[in-house]
């Protein structure tokens, strides 16, 4: 069974549609790239994987669970889907240990007794076991990130989700993020990232998903889909990020 | 100018004294129950089903567009005939509360409305119930966001207390009435309780400074 299984999916805001007819299939242990121009349609697929946008047609299931189901199955799941935003989306008002320890305590995956250790371990991970009692507003976009990582690893998620999440972040601090995330995929972790970070596209995904129009235009192996793209609006796209 | 004589009207320090007592007792009361309808009242007016919006929607149009001593006689002497009869000070307790409750609604679905829905969003992608995610995600930074306007509501509110004096309710403005009664002394009277409204405002707004400091200590970007 796949992990992820996006069926026949449509979405639309008002009249516009988003996302015509995508399917797309996600096994584990794979690094899937979704690249493509902005508008295309990546991050509302992306956003549509974890219930965050609902659909007007078609079904996606992860772990052979539905997504856009009840609301109850749907928090069992997002428990094992970590997402991580281009904007951070750390809560202001919690040290790094508590942003890292809320959900975990409260879904009663860890004691209060036990979180510290938990929020040291995946801090750790992360590189910033020295952060632990700061405030997000203390730390760099970067540093930010990578908690915001530790966060979801917290939950020991069975998949990760990225949302352009280097776009926001100055030029200098993009590569420890990206490090960390490479890290996460040498260690085994099921990704899906929206990037547009092509090299790191080419080096670290084994499926890359280009998207236009709200379809997938083409999919494939990097190797494959950089050096012999078949489409003329993929070739361009190539083109215009080198 | 007529001579000042406070001496006759600090005779009565026993009975300003239990006025203070009384007036904070009644701000304290109606601050409580106020927020409380008001943390409801914001919560169900951004999430409930349509009739109660619109409901909560007419109480604080209802309020907001009335005078406090008007609602004040509607409950004092008005309700007695529908059988709900409240003695002075728990009437006056009643009628502030649902005064200060409107004002607290708009203020704190402000509060709410102020808080980004990525940060909802995020709480929810963790796995958290949306009660969850209000209380342990979106509250606090929703409360600082609306500490200045809630505070200067409150203090409103404790100098609002004085209406009751208008329904016998035993409160500072009450007891100042009936000092003046006895001794004639209006200006003596009405002098020395502004001074002790002042004092108990600036007191107000020290608590509130410290409480703040204390509750609010991440930092923000400006």
């Amino acid at each position: 069974m796949a992990l992820v299984e996006i069926k026949n999916v449509r979405k639309s805001f008002g009249a516009l549609e988003v996302l015509k007819d995508v399917s797309l299939t996600v096994e584990e242990g794979e690094i899937v790239t979704i690249i493509g121009r902005s508008g295309s349609g990546k991050s509302t697929l992306l956003r549509c994987i974890n219930g965050l946008e609902d659909i007007q047609d078609g079904e996606i299931f992860v772990e052979g669970q539905q997504v856009h189901a009840k609301m109850k199955k749907l928090r069992e799941l997002r428990q094992k889907v970590g997402i991580v935003f281009q904007a951070f989306n750390l809560f202001p008002h919690l040290t790094v240990e508590r942003n890292i320890t809320l959900a975990p305590i409260r879904t009663g995956r860890v004691s209060k007794a036990g979180a510290r250790a938990l929020a040291e371990k995946v801090l750790a991970q992360v590189g910033l076991s020295e952060k632990i009692d700061a405030y997000p507003e203390q730390l760099s976009g970067g540093q930010q990130q990578r908690v915001a990582i530790a966060r979801c690893l917290a939950m020991s998620p069975d998949l990760m989700l990225f949302d352009e999440v280097t776009s926001a972040l100055d030029p200098e601090l993009v590569g420890e993020v990206l490090k960390v995330m490479e890290d996460m995929a040498s260690r085994g972790m099921t990704m899906i990232l929206v990037t547009h970070e092509m090299a790191f596209a080419r080096d670290v995904a084994t499926k890359i998903v280009f998207m236009h129009q709200g379809r997938v235009w083409e999919e494939g192996p990097p190797s494959e889909l950089f050096s012999n793209p078949k489409t003329p609006e993929l070739k361009s796209f190539i083109g215009s990020n080198h | 100018m007529q001579n000042l004589n406070f001496q006759q009207v600090l005779r009565y320090q026993d009975e300003f004294l239990h006025g203070i007592v009384n007036t904070l007792e009644m701000t304290a009361i109606a601050a409580l129950f106020g927020l409380l309808i008001g943390v409801v009242g914001a919560v169900l007016v951004g999430n409930g089903p349509r009739p109660v919006r619109v409901l909560i929607k007419a109480y604080i149009e209802l309020i907001r567009n009335t005078p406090p001593l008007i609602q004040l006689f509607v409950i004092f002497f008005i309700f007695p005939s529908a059988g709900i009869r409240l003695a002075p000070f728990p009437s006056a307790c009643v009628a502030l509360s649902v005064y200060f409750g409107a004002y607290a609604i708009e203020i704190i679905r402000s509060g709410l409305a102020s808080i980004p829905k990525s940060q909802v969003e995020a709480g929810e992608c963790l796995g958290l119930t949306r009660f969850e995610v209000f209380r342990y995600v979106v509250l606090a930074p929703a409360l600082r966001n609306i500490y200045p306007s809630i505070t200067s509501q409150l203090i409103l509110l404790l100098l609002g207390t004085s209406v009751a004096s208008q329904i016998a309710a035993e409160e500072l403005f009450h007891t100042a009435t009936f000092v003046e009664s006895r001794t004639f002394r209006s200006f003596e009277v009405y002098a020395l309780i502004s001074a002790i409204y002042v004092a108990l405002v600036v007191a107000s707004h020290i608590i509130f400074a410290v409480v703040g400091a204390f509750a609010f200590r991440w930092p923000v970007r400006r």
